[in-house]
């Protein structure tokens, strides 16, 4: 896990502050972002991929079954998913608070 | 002993460019820059050189060009001067701030306005702050010899900071002087490839030049200011490595007849090797005066220069250049600032002098001390004045 | 139609993700899909220089960055001469057999600010030079990341923070600046247009330019919902929209040579593009009249230059 910002000693530092671990972005959770999140309804999902080609996060990846799942720990609930699936199976929902 | 050749001093800069095996060179003219940069691509023309040169279509990417370059592990190098100095000074902060060894020669000329090409020191003296370590050169074999000492002090891993070489346009870029040329083989050996720590390649990719909030842009500086402060141990060790292959010893600070002197002539660039005359006259009248030469501007040699001056009744601090609305020289209040803490400490007397280029002669540097010698009598321990203006 | 085509062709691109998601661009920002794309249309051997910009931004808050491919931003204006430096070094280090040689393509990205107004002398450096790299525009047509500020991009009569929609002036004043055409005048061998509507399209230019030697200029249409004024789920139908209007043409210019990636038998109305952007609900009948009839006329000389193939 990268230490957040405000963590790290002026020794720590890599020369010329380069960021030496690719991708580490990814740590970060841009979920906590969305009021609204995707729905699937496999029933009507014919796996053409456009919900995971069009994701500005790279929420969607391919599950075991062939079905295209969004990450909620990335998702921001911008809605293109939604508004793109040729067959309307994405539906978006308002965020609830996870017990 | 190497060869001893009489050649311009731009021209021998380019040849130093060349034995040190420079990777990626971009170039951009400026007046008095531009006989270094066509000597290279002359070189390289020729084939005398392998490496990538490429005419930029200004200074700002002629740096910009050098970062990039230098990012992947290639030796890179550029030159300019004034204008285009403070047209890639933006870049300047980023490139020592990213830690990457690019050494540039600046062939000092007054900033405009109004528009110069003649020589003084302001061009660089924009860009004190910047980061990089700052080295003054006097002569022709100073920058010669520079040039191989700066890569090698730059890309050592403890360092990896770019340097500036400072030489006066026209009084030191274009005079024929004789430069004595080191075989290749010992450059080869005082100078090996450049090994960088981080580089740009995707067999283990990095980013480089991120967004620093302000939790922790404070720590990047801290840094920064760090390894430029520990350098200077490293550019001692470089100075004795070189010393020790070609019997030439550079330092932070060089004295000429300060053992006894009771004032001090302190001044940067070539125009010491005119003091040095003045000295000579003045000691010659049985005047108790000798020369303090700064060599290295960045990181400021605080110790060297309180040895070399504190016994000193009084110095003649020389600038080339003027702090509007401030104290007068930069130079000066560097020593100023140098002193402070000394609780016996010489009188400063200050004067910007050789403008845009204007002569300052050895007759000029008398009149200078003179006139210094008897304000500093007066009561006058701050004084500073614009050598020669016409009233 | 095109479009229904390209539905299953997606799954054969590849899955590999180089701009890794948790990077902090807005919801529904096309520019950030945008380099995803390219990421997957280059793979792993690339060397990214960027310009500073929203893309610069949002994927590198240090000490976290999105980029799973070596990156390098310098300043604003000199994303062509970094990359000009880094495909200089990496040519040599494998000339002089520092590092193994192999093919690894140079990438310059910049905005529309960092390419048609304050990069554009770096770039067109660059282009004249003929280095071997490939530039891409993001375009989203202002300076989004300090506040949607006007750029020489900005279309005629759109509203930005400096170019409002005022009692006397009403939006942008001047037309965009036709970067492609700036880059085909440099006699490049590649120029082309792209949005990410259109993946695959995107996906195979990128991947054209980097594979020809010498410079490729792409300008990526990159819808910004937060500047344009426009709901976020519409990112990728305004980008459509703007193609099928005419607004933004998908063409490529091979050395010289014009074509159109799409052409359709009657372009749409462009009110139906301009209602759904908050940044022209201020235009008048007879702006959107004078827009159109300057849209499509710009379009026909397109379809002229490649019917003549010139």
């Amino acid at each position: 896990m990268t230490k957040p910002d405000s963590e790290w000693t002026w020794k720590e530092l890599p020369e010329g502050t380069v960021m030496l671990e690719p991708g580490n972005a990814d740590q970060y959770r841009t979920g906590d972002w969305k009021t609204l999140k995707p729905v699937l309804n496999k029933a009507l999902c014919i796996h053409c991929g456009l919900c995971y080609i069009f994701c500005p996060d790279m929420s969607y990846s391919l599950d075991s079954e062939g079905y295209f799942i969004v990450d909620l720990f990335y998702c921001k609930g911008c809605g293109i998913c939604a508004k793109e699936c040729p067959t309307g199976a994405i539906t978006m929902v308002a965020e609830t608070e996870e017990k | 002993m190497g060869k001893r050749i009489g050649m311009e001093v731009s021209l021998a800069a380019a040849e130093a460019v060349k034995q040190a095996k420079v990777d990626v060179i971009s170039a951009y003219p400026i007046t008095p820059q531009t006989h270094i940069v066509e000597h290279l691509s002359e070189i390289v023309a020729n084939g005398e050189m392998d490496a990538e040169f490429f005419c930029v279509e200004s200074e700002h990417s002629a740096l910009s060009v050098c970062l990039g370059s230098e990012a992947t592990g290639a030796r890179s190098f550029t030159c300019t001067s004034s204008q285009g100095l403070a047209l890639m000074s933006e870049i300047t902060y980023i490139a020592s701030a990213l830690r990457l060894p690019i050494v540039m020669i600046i062939a000092n000329r007054a900033l405009s306005g109004p528009i110069s090409i003649w020589n003084d020191h302001s061009d660089v003296m924009s860009i004190r702050d910047c980061g990089w370590i700052q080295y003054f050169a006097e002569n022709g074999q100073d920058v010669y010899d520079h040039v191989f000492i700066a890569y090698r002090l730059a890309e050592n891993r403890s360092v990896l900071l770019p340097v500036i070489i400072n030489l006066d346009g026209f009084t030191l870029s274009h005079v024929i002087e004789p430069i004595e040329f080191i075989e290749q083989e010992k450059i080869d050996q005082f100078l090996p490839p450049y090994q960088p720590v981080h580089r740009l390649h995707p067999d283990r990719p990095v980013s480089m030049g991120g967004i620093a909030l302000p939790s922790i842009f404070t720590e990047t500086k801290k840094a920064h200011e760090v390894a430029i402060r520990s350098s200077m141990s490293k550019i001692l060790d470089t100075w004795k490595a070189f010393g020790e292959m070609t019997g030439r010893y550079y330092h932070p600070i060089e004295t000429y007849k300060t053992e006894d002197a009771e004032t001090l002539i302190v001044i940067m660039g070539s125009y010491a090797e005119t003091a040095s005359v003045a000295v000579d006259l003045m000691r010659e009248e049985g005047r108790s005066v000798g020369l303090a030469k700064i060599r290295l501007w960045r990181p400021f040699p605080f110790e060297d220069f309180k040895k070399a001056t504190l016994h000193a009744k009084q110095l003649v601090v020389i600038d080339r250049a003027i702090s509007m609305g401030g104290p007068g020289g930069p130079v000066a209040s560097e020593v100023k600032a140098a002193l402070y803490g000394e609780p016996m400490h010489p009188a400063v007397y200050n004067y910007a002098a050789g403008l845009g280029g204007r002569d300052v002669s050895p007759a000029d540097f008398i009149k200078m001390v003179d006139k210094a010698e008897i304000e500093i009598e007066e009561g006058n321990r701050e004084g500073f004045e614009i050598y020669g203006v016409r009233e | 139609m095109t479009e229904n085509l390209n539905v299953y062709a997606v799954r054969t691109l590849t899955q590999k993700e180089y701009f890794s998601p948790g990077h902090r661009a807005c919801q529904g920002c096309a520019e950030a899909l945008a380099l995803r794309l390219v990421c997957k249309a280059l793979g792993r051997n690339i060397v990214i220089a960027s310009a500073t910009g929203c893309m610069e931004v949002v994927s590198t808050p240090i000490p976290f960055t999105a980029w799973r491919v070596p990156w390098f931003h310098v300043a604003f204006e000199n994303a062509a001469a970094v990359a000009s430096g880094i495909e200089s070094g990496l040519k040599v280090l494998m000339r002089k057999g520092r590092i193994s040689s192999k093919k690894i393509v140079t990438l310059a990205l910049a905005g529309d600010g960092g390419t048609a107004d304050i990069g554009l002398q770096a770039l067109s450096g660059a282009l004249e030079r003929g280095h071997n790299f490939t530039y891409i525009c993001t375009d989203n047509e202002a300076y989004m990341n300090t506040g949607i500020q006007r750029s020489s991009s900005t279309p005629f009569g759109a509203a930005t923070t400096t170019s409002p929609a005022g009692k006397v002036q009403m939006g942008q004043v001047t037309w965009k600046k036709n970067m492609p055409a700036i880059a085909a005048a440099h006699n490049i061998p590649y120029v082309a247009t792209a949005c990410p509507s259109y993946p695959i399209d995107l996906i195979q230019k990128v991947k054209k330019a980097a594979s020809i030697e010498g410079p490729g200029y792409i300008q990526i249409l990159s819808v910004c919902p937060t500047g344009w004024r426009s709901a976020p789920e519409l990112s990728i139908k305004l980008g459509r929209l703007a193609v099928e209007t005419g607004i933004f043409p998908l063409y490529e210019v091979e050395n010289g040579k014009y074509h159109l990636s799409l052409d359709f038998p009657r372009l749409k109305p462009i009110k139906e593009y301009i209602k759904l952007q908050g940044r022209f609900r201020h235009l008048t009948d007879t702006m959107i009249e004078e827009i159109e009839k300057r849209v499509h006329k710009e379009y026909e000389e397109l379809k002229e230059k490649a019917k003549k193939g010139v």
